[in-house]
């Protein structure tokens, strides 16, 4: 490649993802998706060969696939040019460990963080820029304490080398393989980083495991891959907190979740991710729960330009359980498609959803749900609750539940309410003091209340947050 | 001390042109009790409405002011020559609730999600804080920037706003133990699954907690059995016995008259005040109805 050329690739590279230092990134792929590419990813992260198959074999899946583009009221992806976009960029770690870097960050992720009232180590690390070390120590010493009971949580990246068996049996195998939808193969593809997560038997992690580490040690992944295996009787809660808005302007984020509940274990995995508005945000995220297991969603989707997610449950042995909660906000320009979708493939099932999406100035949020339960599936009960609330009425709310009941022995209950934000309620609260956005900030954060309960106190705080200031039209 | 005077006042539907008010007169002082009775459709409610400032009303002619005395707000608060008399038409509801006036709705909404505790607290403090900027020096009235908040989200919420967490636990539970209100009432969601009786002495205890000067209380005594009734009305005394509150109270009927005993007896009929009396007023329209005041007014037969 000649100079010129690379002089251009840099500047096309450096507008498309608004980096401020170009030697924030080390190592950078070309743009689209060839074998090449491929081949460069592997060899960067010096996998070993079977790894390198699988992303082979998926390019080659993700090829033969189609876009999505016919279902009822789907986001509109015809601005998605996959092959513009550059699948790969590892930072240049030794460089984020300054935190001068602070000041060469975008000014509307400062403004960001700022509002979110997040300290200025905090920031620099959730920036993805610097305090790493911080991060490091924190993750080092949990690890040493989970360590002694067998339990595995690492980047995931290092799991393929450290836990080659685990990850050869379960990495898109049979959760979600890369055959699964375009954006999964595309993932098998071109997957970095990410969380591994495994739990042995009868073990119990009684605190969350954080994923905010990954955030610091990637900082700029946006096709990253979790993998939670949950042996017998065991129980953890996993959380991803990408709750502070991505460094960069990406344009796609597919990441890809796959969790294996076993017998009577119990998995809880909440996210709150904020992506920029210019990102389309497609993932695959499905759990398979053996007899008596329990699963358990919780998410809070902002930001991006078009989410498709539908976080899946496939309730495979009998007995096991499934709760959904998800909430969705969309703003100007935004249409937040998500929902959830239940297998009950075993008798005695259960699966509860609860959807609740805020749309304002335009936005758009769809819930779109599959409940299936299978011919066999006796006793099996499901109930599903969607709530929309809109701002005015320029936004709009579509409730999409698909319900395949192929077993009569089956108890189902599906409720949906759509709503405007009532004056009402508004002049309500303003007769007792609070401003007008006082009282919207407060009539949403009762809606949501559902959710941010099953948070953490600092997620719940972080998501409270996020949404005010979406309702201030304060993020970018 | 402070006086709520409606003079004149014409008022109609915002996005229609039925007139509802035609020209009320009325004054309410703090530590006087009106009650303002009339049959359905007469305009009291609206009145109610339009004195908190909501939209679906337009006021086509007269005033709506109040009028404060030094010392109203405590010392906290100076009040200037020139800012003791407000225009409450020209105000945002929250901007009239800051200035003392308080609305207890007849059909409250319920805000689901939210504990009594924070919204309380929340309204509170933002009463606090409008006080402020509406009493402030115009000098030193600048744009305040956006400074975000001061903790982390690591740490939890930080304890906003002039009266902290520990302390309105404090007043809550003080004021709830006047109204004889169960304490689980401060963790449930703000009217939601509240019977009728709860959600009217909620509005009592909130009027309690944020102290008004003039409360407007519509139909309080509606939905009420004999107990709850006596419960809600005891609140209201207490307003008026222990801070000085005004109270404008709207009635169809006679009954809660004999627990809250009024000053002054206005008869709203047709959009206008057409009779004012003492207590025996309210006596004589539980007699004898509402149609020879008006055959009095109207000098029909």
């Amino acid at each position: 490649m000649s100079s010129d050329q690379d002089h251009l690739k840099e500047t096309d590279t450096e507008a498309r993802f608004e980096f401020k230092k170009e030697e924030n990134s080390a190592v950078r792929s070309d743009k689209g998706l060839t074998e090449e590419v491929i081949r460069m990813i592997s060899e960067d992260k010096d996998e070993p060969d079977w790894m390198l198959e699988r992303r082979l074999r998926a390019l080659k899946q993700y090829q033969n696939m189609p876009m999505p583009t016919d279902w009822p009221g789907q986001p509109d992806l015809t601005e998605l040019d996959i092959e513009e976009i550059v699948p790969y960029i590892r930072p240049d770690v030794d460089k984020r460990e300054g935190v001068d870097d602070w000041t060469e960050l975008p000014d509307e992720i400062k403004d960001t963080f700022d509002k979110l009232g997040i300290p200025e180590a905090e920031k620099n690390a959730l920036s993805g820029v610097g305090a790493q070390y911080e991060s490091e120590v924190v993750y080092q010493n949990m690890q040493e304490q989970w360590e002694e009971k067998g339990v595995v949580f690492m980047n995931m990246d290092r799991a393929v080398k450290e836990h080659p068996e685990l990850v050869k049996e379960y990495f898109m195998t049979t959760c979600v393989p890369p055959s699964d939808n375009k954006f999964a193969a595309l993932h098998g593809a071109v997957w970095s980083g990410g969380s591994f997560v495994y739990v042995p038997e009868d073990v119990t992690v009684e605190m969350p495991v954080q994923a905010y580490f990954r955030m610091n040690s990637e900082g700029m992944g946006q096709f990253e891959h979790t993998l939670i295996v949950a042996e017998e009787g065991s129980e953890v809660h996993y959380i991803e907190g990408c709750s502070a808005p991505k460094y960069g302007t990406h344009n796609l984020h597919s990441g890809c979740v796959e969790v294996f509940v076993g017998e009577d274990a119990h998995v809880q995995y909440s996210t709150v991710q904020n992506w920029s508005k210019n990102t389309f945000n497609l993932n695959t995220k499905r759990a398979i729960c053996e007899e008596n297991a329990t699963m358990e969603w919780v998410s809070g989707s902002m930001g991006s330009k078009a989410t498709m997610l539908y976080p899946c449950t496939i309730l495979k042995g009998r007995g096991s359980t499934d709760t959904h909660i998800t909430i969705a906000f969309a703003g100007e320009g935004q249409n937040i498609d998500t929902g959830a979708k239940v297998y009950h493939n075993a008798p005695d099932t259960s699966s509860t959803i609860e959807s609740k999406s805020i749309s304002k100035d335009g936005g758009r949020t769809n819930y779109r749900g599959l409940v299936h339960i299978a011919d066999g599936a006796e006793n099996s009960s499901t109930a599903v609750e969607c709530d929309a609330l809109m701002f005015d009425n320029e936004s709009t709310s579509d409730t999409m539940p698909y319900m395949e009941i192929e077993e009569s022995k089956v108890d189902v209950a599906h409720e949906a309410t759509v709503g405007k934000i009532g004056d009402e309620d508004i002049f309500y609260l303003q007769s007792r003091g609070l401003d007008d956005d006082d009282a919207k900030k407060m009539i949403v954060a009762g809606f949501i209340e559902p959710i941010t309960e099953e948070l953490p106190i600092e997620y719940a705080v972080e998501l409270n947050r996020l949404i005010e200031l979406e309702m201030e039209g304060s993020l970018g | 001390m402070a006086r709520l005077e409606l003079s004149n006042l014409h008022a109609e539907v915002a996005d229609g042109d039925e007139k509802i008010l035609e020209g009320v007169n009325l004054e309410v002082e703090s530590g006087e009790i009106h009650a303002l009775m009339g049959p359905n459709g007469s305009g009291k409610s609206t009145t109610a409405k339009v004195i908190a400032g909501h939209p679906a009303y337009e006021v086509t002619e007269g005033e709506v002011l109040i009028h404060l005395e030094e010392g109203e707000f405590g010392e906290d608060i100076e009040i200037d020559e020139d800012q003791r008399t407000w225009n409450l038409l020209e105000l945002e509801p929250n901007e009239r609730a800051a200035l003392g006036v308080f609305l207890g709705f007849q059909y409250p909404a319920e805000i689901d999600g939210v504990t009594m505790t924070n919204f309380l607290r929340t309204a509170l403090n933002a009463k606090i804080e409008e006080r402020e900027e509406l009493f402030e020096d115009e000098e030193s009235e600048e744009e305040e920037a956006d400074e975000g908040f001061e903790t982390s989200p690591m740490e939890g919420p930080a304890d906003e706003g002039e009266v902290g967490v520990a302390e309105f636990q404090q007043i809550l539970q003080e004021k709830m133990e006047q109204l004889d209100m169960d304490e689980k009432f401060a963790q449930r969601y703000l009217n939601a699954g509240f019977s009728g009786g709860e959600k009217k002495q909620n509005e009592v205890l909130q009027a309690a907690i944020l102290e008004p000067s003039i409360a407007v209380l519509d139909e309080i005594d509606s939905g009420l059995d004999i107990d709850r009734l006596q419960d809600v009305s005891n609140g209201i005394n207490a307003l008026r016995d222990e801070q000085g509150t005004g109270i404008l109270q709207i009635t169809h009927y006679q009954r809660i008259l004999d627990y809250v005993e009024p000053d002054h007896v206005h008869v709203m009929l047709d959009g206008q005040i057409a009779k004012s009396g003492g207590p025996e007023l309210a006596e004589e329209l539980e007699d004898k109805g509402y149609d020879w005041v008006r055959d009095e007014v109207y000098g029909t037969a």
